[in-house]
């Protein structure tokens, strides 16, 4: 998994993953500017910087030869330099033009990390296809990388969406049993006494591990996966909105019973909303589960999918194409995670300062 | 502001359905001991407590801290059985909360996932009648001079208006039955006297019964009819006059001093005055 942030962090568009420290560098661009800008009025000396980085980054790529080693040779190595070449013009471009036609102002606070990226593919090219300091097929430059977009696109994407929606189903699934589970456990004496037990002694159990019991079971082996990621996702779910239901103040209650309150209206009007915020924590949880059965889930039956297409790929040992996927795979799961937050954001908007991913 | 509100609200309703005919609860406090099971043993809080309100009085209770105050509103309240005695409303044991009784606790209490204006629809909303009965959360949040603040959310708030909140969303209800547990505690000393004279008139416009908590002996003399004081814990009725001063009240009076210095020598403070 770190491998896979760790290079998704050079291929990435700058929008995407830059977008979380954009803010907190914004401060500080924002004085240089207002320093800078009697000099030398609009130009974006960070996006500048950047964009020359990755005119060199396509002067490496392009000029210094590939090392030799065995049969390895790595496809559209050229067209890689020409193409990192051109995004550093366009960048160039932007930086020096775009202020004074106010285009800038949005990504003005990513120039740090779009040097950041630049030097980091340029120390990847060097150690891969010029230098083959991180030998094949161990490892693969930058442009294996497109040329297994390119060339296994059709794959890839299918495996994208049914990893997602084999994700989608087994979250909501075990999110929605795990949340009922959670209420019922803080809410009535009696589920409690049958349930809890039973939490505290499945729950700890990796769900991996009940993988055999899982295929056995089911009708399908697609229901199988979709059990266990509902699996790892509703138990932190359960738990934690059995914390949060059970520690409500107990005022709340007082108040909502001397104004005439329904036992039905305490547990939707009250226990609920209060919980709502553990409840998100164990959601959180619930979705890192999720991912990290992904890959085991889709390792039996599922005929594809992005952990299917990792073992696939493992199989045959085609390190680059896995190493595509691990990128696209680290992808969903942060889009998920940053669309997880959106919702917490908007539906627990009446807290103060709460984190920002 | 207030004037308004009334105006707007005869203009709205027949006459004989005017608000201001709420009638106040009998409360009858009959030989009511109360006490905690802790771990420890049992903790007595109150000792033979009886008291008997008229409707539509004005009664405050003063008292030591701890002494078990709160305790006994949450009794009147029905939130808890006492473990001896009874408590009755208009005749009838109380034996579980009801509407017509509504408490303003001694903590504001507010929901802070709902905004101002849906804090105070509580009660409407859990009793079904919400729809029916919106303008009254508006005419309650404009008594309390938070008209402007209906969107925002608790944690905006100063304490104050909080506790304002709180006590909108107490009368929204039209009790007949009003338990404040001091409701003014967290209040400025500016606004706390404003808001006594508000409450005064509140009182006198609708008429219903009120039960006051309060650690402030001139605000209980300002406020109430009649003052009751406990005892430390487990409290007992140790005194209980009557303030027999018309409304509105001044509180440079004479006879308010002569009162406080009584008070204040019930609660054992006299040496300090
Ligand atoms: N739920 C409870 N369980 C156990 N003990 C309690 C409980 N509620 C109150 N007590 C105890 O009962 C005593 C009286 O409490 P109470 O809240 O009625 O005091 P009070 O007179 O309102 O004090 P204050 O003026 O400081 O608010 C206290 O000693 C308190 O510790
Ligand atoms: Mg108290």
């Amino acid at each position: 998994m770190s491998s896979a942030t760790l290079t998704s962090t050079g291929v990435v568009p700058p929008g995407a993953e830059a977008a979380a420290p954009a803010a907190v560098a914004a401060p500080a661009e924002e004085t240089r500017r207002a320093r800078t800008s009697a000099g030398n009025p609009g130009v974006w000396w960070s996006g500048a910087i950047a964009a020359l980085i990755w005119i060199a980054v396509g002067a490496v790529t392009r000029f210094i030869p590939n090392a030799s080693i065995g049969f390895t040779e790595w496809n559209l190595t050229a067209e890689f330099g020409t193409g990192t070449a051109l995004v550093g013009g366009l960048l160039l471009a932007l930086a020096v033009i775009g202020p004074r036609l106010g285009a800038v102002a949005p990504v003005r606070g990513s120039g740090p990390w779009l040097i950041a990226l630049a030097a980091l593919t340029a120390v990847w090219q060097l150690l891969t296809a010029k230098y083959a300091v991180l030998p094949a097929p161990f490892f693969a430059p930058p442009q294996a990388l497109v040329e297994v977009y390119l060339d296994d696109y059709a794959r890839l994407a299918d495996s994208f969406w049914n990893s997602l929606k084999l994700l989608a189903h087994g979250f909501f699934l075990g999110a929605a049993i795990g949340f009922l589970t959670g209420v019922g456990m803080g809410w009535s004496r009696v589920v409690g006494y049958w349930v809890h037990p039973l939490v505290r002694f499945i729950g700890p159990i990796p769900p991996t591990a009940l993988l055999p019991l899982a295929f056995f079971f089911s009708p399908s082996s697609y229901a199988a996966a979709v059990f266990l990621i509902a699996l790892a996702t509703g138990f932190p779910v359960a738990v934690l909105t059995w914390s949060g239901v059970a520690s409500v103040n107990r005022n709340y209650y007082d108040v909502a019973r001397t104004m005439g309150a329904s036992e039905w209206f305490l547990v939707l009007r009250v226990a609920i909303p209060a919980a709502l915020p553990q409840v998100f924590v164990g959601l959180f949880m619930g979705l890192g589960g999720a991912f990290s059965v992904l890959v085991v889930a889709e390792m039996m039956g599922v005929k594809s999918g992005l952990g299917w297409y990792l073992t696939w790929a493992q199989g045959w040992a085609s390190y680059t194409n896995m190493y595509a996927a691990l990128i696209i795979m680290a992808l969903l799961c942060s889009g998920l995670i940053t669309l997880l937050f959106g919702v917490r954001d908007r539906v627990l908007s009446w807290q103060k300062g709460t984190l920002k991913w | 502001m207030v004037s308004a509100v009334i105006e707007r609200k005869r203009e709205h309703e027949a006459p004989a359905a005017d608000k201001a005919g709420v009638v106040g609860s009998h409360i009858d406090i009959r030989g009511v001991s109360h006490r905690f099971d802790l771990k420890e043993g049992p903790l007595p809080v109150l000792d033979d407590v009886s008291l008997d309100v008229k409707p539509g009085e004005f009664v405050a209770l003063l008292g030591p801290s701890g002494c078990g105050k709160s305790t006994l509103l949450r009794l009147v309240a029905g939130l808890e059985p006492p473990s001896d005695g009874s408590i009755r409303q208009d005749g009838r044991s109380i034996t579980r909360p009801d509407p017509s009784r509504i408490v303003v606790f001694q903590d504001p209490t507010l929901f802070p996932w709902r905004t101002v204006w849906d804090n105070v629809a509580l009660g409407l909303q859990a009793r079904g009648v919400l729809s029916r009965e919106r303008s009254r959360v508006d005419e309650a949040l404009s008594l309390v001079g938070l008209s402007e603040f209906a969107k925002t959310h608790p944690h905006q708030l100063s304490g104050g208006m909080a506790q304002r909140v709180a006590l909108a969303r107490a009368i929204v209800n039209e009790p007949s039955l009003l338990v404040l547990d001091e409701p003014l505690g967290k209040l400025d000393s500016l606004t706390r006297l404003a808001m006594q004279s508000e409450l005064v008139s509140m009182w006198q416009r609708t008429g219903f019964t009120v039960l006051l908590v309060t650690h402030d002996v001139e605000e209980a003399l300002f406020l109430a009819q009649r003052v009751v004081v406990f005892s430390e814990r487990p409290a007992k009725i140790k005194a209980d006059f009557e303030v027999d001063l018309p409304y509105p009240r001044h509180r440079g009076s004479p006879r308010l001093a002569e009162l406080r210095h009584h008070a204040l020598g019930l609660l054992g403070l006299d040496a300090t005055w």
